[in-house]
């Protein structure tokens, strides 16, 4: 089975604390610390344990700038055989459809049974891998945590619903999944294996070499555009309790007194 | 004028709460809009809701196919492109059915995209602005999108005050022959039902629920005996089941349980949309975080910035001593 997995670079949640820059308009983005979005990882996790099973090989793909380079190289440390970066100034600006735009031209140069991406990314959009889909007249299934082989044109998939019940459906090869958190348990990746994909060469393709026309892509084709970041005055919020931890601890075991807590 | 057409998701017959939430979301778009409903699905179940909606909404498209009785997405999406004009702003609720068929559409309608907007700004000619958030709730951002070639949104259940139900005999508008060919490449299979855990913190009015702050495996430990000395039970968020530390059952939210405790302690969760829309019956929230700008304490009654792994221990011994 041939896959693709879409990743994308992505501040860390857990990592740091989001400020906005001195103009109020931007995330202060100077000391951010980035990382491949959480739910990319369980897709390309997902895709190299679909190849150990019945064979292929595990591309990884992203629509980024120089840095992005990294985020690919993590994910082949993890056991991707292969890293593509689209990157291209007349990029820039993309919405969620410019994106899937851009993806969908390298795919067309390819041949792949299985594209994977992560169900949402930093922005919680969940767009991409839906608008690829249907681009490429290839059936989707959203949230996937269970992928089963059926025969080689078919796979059954699971999806995770509300209630954390599982919807299953059957679609036919090649389609567009997105994958949840908890579909598998990631790898690890160590230093040793990131250095060990160092110096492997991964190809950078442009809008020429993809056969995209500018005005299609980036901020010319976007319909839909973030104006800029804010904090909302959403009124007082939690009253925090301050002072030393006993104090703290004194006042919080009134309230939970108070309040059926205790 | 604009043409804003809402797609109800129901179940069993009734309709979900988000149907009387599109209405408000509609009117922060456009005062003036024309709002038309649509239900897709068969049977008497889809009788039901049409009629419903038909107390609400002025009018109700209905679109009925045997094909359609469970709501497949690529089904769904093809019903809608053959029926619905494709310049129109049509709303979807932002949840894992509206994330299954929302992107497709817009690229379907040729239309402009907006995703899990929680408020309008309103229109300004064919530019419309709109809230959302990025980064699980850390920051706030405006959109905007160009509607003049239509527009499919999806919105967050929830973030929209629902109107009173109506009582105006709108009409119901069978549109069902307008469909063309339902042939899709994905089919529906069954719904299997989340496996039942040992305990349910559905049943306990005390929970002490940790995020991924717990760092840990180990951790656990901490939050099992504070939750002991309470008299509680222990909850979680999706990242500790994901590492399979809890089971599932344990899971508060949209994909994990629905709990209505008196009081929810929160310890190390960020408050994600998905986390504290399980968190239903208005409890007393306590939040223990070591960032005082989580999203979590927007919400929460009290807060506390600390490391809960320092802070659960002290906290035990000292209910324990009273
Ligand atoms: C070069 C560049 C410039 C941009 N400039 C702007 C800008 O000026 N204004 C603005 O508002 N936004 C900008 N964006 C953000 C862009 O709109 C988002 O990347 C797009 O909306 C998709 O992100 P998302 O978080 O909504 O993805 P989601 O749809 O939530 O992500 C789901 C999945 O789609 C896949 N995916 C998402 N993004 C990528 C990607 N870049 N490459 C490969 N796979 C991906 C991943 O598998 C991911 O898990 C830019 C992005 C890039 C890469
Ligand atoms: C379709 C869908 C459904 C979902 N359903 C659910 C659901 O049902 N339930 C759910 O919970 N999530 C759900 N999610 C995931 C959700 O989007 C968030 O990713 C998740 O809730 C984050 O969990 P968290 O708050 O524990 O982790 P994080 O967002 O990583 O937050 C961890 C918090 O802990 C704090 N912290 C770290 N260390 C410490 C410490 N030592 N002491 C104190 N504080 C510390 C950090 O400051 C941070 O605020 C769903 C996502 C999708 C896409």
């Amino acid at each position: 089975m041939e896959i693709l997995v879409c990743v994308k670079r992505v501040p860390d949640t857990a990592e740091n604390e989001f400020e906005l820059n001195s103009a109020g308009n931007d995330l202060d983005r100077d000391d951010l610390v980035y990382s491949v979005n959480e739910w990319d990882n369980y897709a390309v996790e997902e895709a190299i344990q679909i190849v150990d099973n019945v064979g292929g090989s595990v591309t990884v793909v992203t629509v980024g700038d120089d840095e992005s380079e990294e985020v690919l190289r993590r994910e082949m440390a993890m056991g991707a055989n292969n890293g593509v970066l689209l990157s291209d100034d007349a990029f820039e600006g993309s919405d969620g459809k410019g994106i899937a735009a851009i993806l969908k031209a390298e795919i067309e140069k390819g041949r792949y049974d299985l594209i994977l991406t992560g169900a949402q990314a930093d922005e919680g959009a969940g767009q991409v891998g839906g608008m690829l889909a249907a681009m490429l007249d290839y059936p989707y299934a959203s949230l996937v945590n269970k992928i089963e082989a059926v025969d080689d044109a078919t796979i059954k998939v699971g999806r995770e619903i509300e209630g954390g019940n599982q919807e299953m459906n059957e679609i036919q090869l090649p389609c567009v999944l997105s994958i949840q958190t908890g579909i598998n348990e990631p790898r690890y990746v160590g230093i040793r294996g990131i250095r060990k994909v160092a110096s492997v060469d991964i190809p950078v393709k442009g809008a020429g070499d993809l056969g995209i026309d500018a005005a299609t892509v980036g901020d010319a084709g976007a319909k839909t555009k973030r104006v800029d970041y804010f904090v909302p005055d959403l009124g007082e919020g939690a009253e925090m309790l301050e002072g030393s931890t006993d104090e703290i601890i004194e006042k919080l075991i009134e309230k939970l007194k108070a309040k059926g807590g205790l | 004028m604009t043409q804003i057409f809402a797609y109800i998701p129901f179940k069993n017959g009734s309709a979900e709460d988000v149907a009387l939430e599109f209405p408000a979301a509609a009117g922060k778009i456009d005062p003036t809009a024309d709002l038309t409903a649509v239900v897709t699905g068969a049977g008497p179940d889809l009788d039901a809701v049409a009629q419903e909606m038909a107390k609400t909404y002025k009018e109700v498209i209905k679109i009925s196919h045997a094909d359609l009785a469970y709501p497949n997405a690529e089904l769904v999406r093809k019903a809608m492109t053959d029926v619905l004009p494709h310049d129109a702003v049509i709303l979807v609720p932002h949840d894992t059915f509206g994330m299954d068929l929302a992107p497709g559409l817009s690229v379907k309608m040729d239309a402009a995209y907006a995703a899990d907007i929680v408020d309008f700004e309103g229109l300004d000619g064919t530019t419309l602005k709109m809230i959302r958030q990025e980064l699980g709730g850390a920051v706030y951002t405006h959109v905007t999108s160009d509607i003049s070639a239509g527009a499919v949104i999806t919105i967050r259940p929830g973030s929209f005050a629902p109107i009173e139900a109506g009582s105006a005999g709108g009409t119901v508008n069978d549109k069902s022959g307008e469909v063309k060919d339902l042939a899709a490449k994905r089919k529906f299979l069954e719904v299997v039902e989340a496996e039942v855990g040992d305990v349910d913190i559905t049943k306990s009015d005390v929970l002490v629920s940790i995020g991924r702050g717990i760092e840990d495996e180990e951790n656990i430990e901490l939050a099992q005996e504070l939750a002991e000395a309470m008299g509680a039970v222990v909850s979680c968020s999706r990242p500790i089941v994901d590492a399979k530390w809890l089971e599932k059952s344990r899971q508060v939210g949209t994909s994990g349980q629905t709990v209505k405790p008196k009081v929810y302690m929160a310890m190390g969760i960020s408050g994600s949309f998905q986390h504290l829309g399980g968190v239903k019956g208005n409890p007393f929230i306590i939040a223990v975080n070591k960032n005082p700008k989580a999203p979590i304490f927007q919400v929460a009654d009290v807060g506390i910035v600390e490391d809960i792994l320092e802070f659960m221990p002290e906290l035990t011994e000292a209910i324990k001593s009273q």
